[in-house]
């Protein structure tokens, strides 16, 4: 998508059907989340996503600043998603723009669905995500720091959220798209799953895919998700362990 | 912001101990915390680097860029340094425009790099008057534990020397080729506690400090920045033993960068 008329269109598709990383079209990429990994935050996680480097910090329940955002009966969550200068290949101007404007605003909405926020009035919860190094699917990646950075805070929610994006390359769904698939592919649908309900709390779309192309990217997408989830929970696992686990966590 | 919240008892505490030459972490006066650096920590980059200085972690980014030379200098390249104090790094930070804090930072880390000619502008220019590379250093302050000058120049010039000029992708060149580091200026920041004169201070005794002083040195034995800071003052006296300091740690933190070469 937003490549038309890009000089190399990349293969895609290998005629066996494997992509451009040799994944499987339902594979996600090699994923590593660190839990806790800042001493300043109340909570925080650092997340390696394929070639994405995404770290999230939880200050909170705080003051409310500005002021004004207070809510007398209950926490506002606050999310900043914030991309490095450096992250992407043509140098980002530093600072807010749309784009990063409204993936804050929609992976704050997606937090305020499964936090109890009513349990902390008058103060707010601010997440901090910055990326570091972009290669597509930052705010799932971001998201599922951010969702790992609230429970190291020890912010009670109904459930972790993980995230993934479901696209459609060369004519196929496929799981987790990389950046010359998410540029050069026909759909992208990030979405973030609420485990425990099998809702979803974040869902965005841009592209073109039919009505039985869109039922299966949903399916994989939850499928996804919970193996996400599995890493998130053993992220957690690992941080809180009262010893190490024997080869990493269960 | 938010006020920076540090126990009046453990500034009493910090100053207490400093009067015997000692500090909360059991280093001495002139003793640095420990430092790693992780060149080419990001693939998006022409150059990068990560650094920690004891919990104080800075990552630095080069991004390099054909445009136009400023009129009064056809012919050198652009050089550009900009520091974030992203919310993330501290419960003191706040989003919005940069705070005086991190222009602080940006302009003691851009003037050390630029007075130490790090990198040989005039070489970054492509066609004079015409189209020349526009360099830009960014730094990312992903943990603020204190000391965050040092830290972010020593990013800075370790990000600067495993950059690379892309100039296989802007079509300029046909090959890529590495930047020319030139010089590698070294700053050394110090805090007044009491009557002790601290190298490298934390989050807690920057807070405690009555003045800060960074002197920032090259290879070649140059005083090549300073900047004092914070509120407090210090004799002639004071600046000629921090410059000397400043030199002999300038020294063992360069072979850092040097060595930070992959």
């Amino acid at each position: 998508m937003g490549n038309v008329g890009a000089k190399d269109v990349p293969v895609l598709l290998s005629p066996e059907g494997l992509r451009l990383d040799g994944r499987r079209l339902d594979e996600l990429r090699p994923i590593r989340i660190e839990a806790g990994t800042l001493h300043q935050a109340d909570g925080s996680a650092f997340v390696e996503w394929g070639q994405n480097k995404v770290m999230a910090a939880v200050y909170g329940p705080r003051e409310v600043h500005p002021r004004h955002l207070q809510q007398n009966h209950k926490a506002v969550i606050q999310c900043k998603y914030n991309m490095a200068a450096f992250a992407v290949d043509e140098r980002k101007r530093p600072g807010l723009d749309r784009r990063s404007q409204e993936i804050s605003k929609v992976i704050a909405e997606a937090f305020e669905s499964v936090v109890f926020a009513e349990e902390f009035p008058r103060t707010s919860i601010d997440v901090y995500i910055e990326v570091l190094q972009a290669n597509a699917g930052t705010r799932c990646a971001g998201l599922v720091a951010a969702s790992v950075a609230l429970a190291d805070a020890g912010i009670p929610m109904v459930d972790l959220v993980p995230a993934v994006a479901v696209g459609k390359v060369a004519g196929q769904i496929c799981l987790d798209l990389k950046k010359e698939e998410d540029n050069f592919g026909e759909a992208d649908l990030p979405m973030a799953l609420v485990p425990q309900s099998g809702r979803l709390v974040l869902l965005q779309m841009e592209g073109h895919m039919t009505e039985e192309e869109l039922g299966r990217s949903l399916d994989l997408g939850v499928k996804g998700c919970r193996e996400i989830y599995d890493r998130m929970k053993a992220a957690l696992r690992e941080r809180y362990a009262l010893t190490p686990v024997a080869g990493g966590a269960a | 912001m938010t006020e920076e919240v540090v126990a009046e008892i453990l500034t009493t505490h910090i100053l207490d101990l400093a009067a015997d030459g000692r500090r909360l972490d059991g280093r001495g006066p002139d003793e640095y915390r420990p430092i790693t650096t992780e060149p080419g920590f990001v693939s998006t980059a022409d150059g990068s680097a990560l650094i920690r200085l004891g919990q104080t972690r800075v990552l630095a980014g080069i991004k390099l860029e054909p445009g136009k030379p400023f009129p009064d200098t056809p012919n050198a390249g652009v050089l550009t340094t900009n520091a974030e104090l992203i919310p993330l790094s501290s419960p003191t930070f706040e989003p919005g425009p940069p705070q005086p804090g991190a222009i602080e930072v940006s302009r003691v880390v851009d003037r050390a790099i630029r007075a130490a000619e790090t990198i040989d502008l005039t070489r970054l220019c492509v066609t004079p008057g015409e189209k020349t590379w526009v360099c830009y250093v960014d730094v990312h302050v992903l943990e603020h534990a204190g000391n965050l000058i040092d830290a972010s120049l020593l990013a800075a010039v370790t990000a600067l020397s495993n950059a690379t000029v892309p100039a296989k992708r802007f079509e300029v060149a046909s090959e890529d080729y590495p930047l020319d580091v030139l010089h590698v200026p070294i700053e050394c920041t110090f805090v007044r506690l009491g009557d002790t004169i601290m190298v490298d201070p934390t989050f807690e005794e920057e807070h405690a400090a009555q003045g800060r002083l960074t002197v920032a040195t090259d290879e070649t034995g140059r005083v090549v920045a300073m900047q004092k800071g914070l509120v407090g003052a210090f004799s002639p006296d004071d600046v000629k033993a921090v410059a000397r300091r400043a030199f002999a740690h300038g020294e063992r933190l360069r072979s850092l960068v040097k060595g930070g070469r992959s």
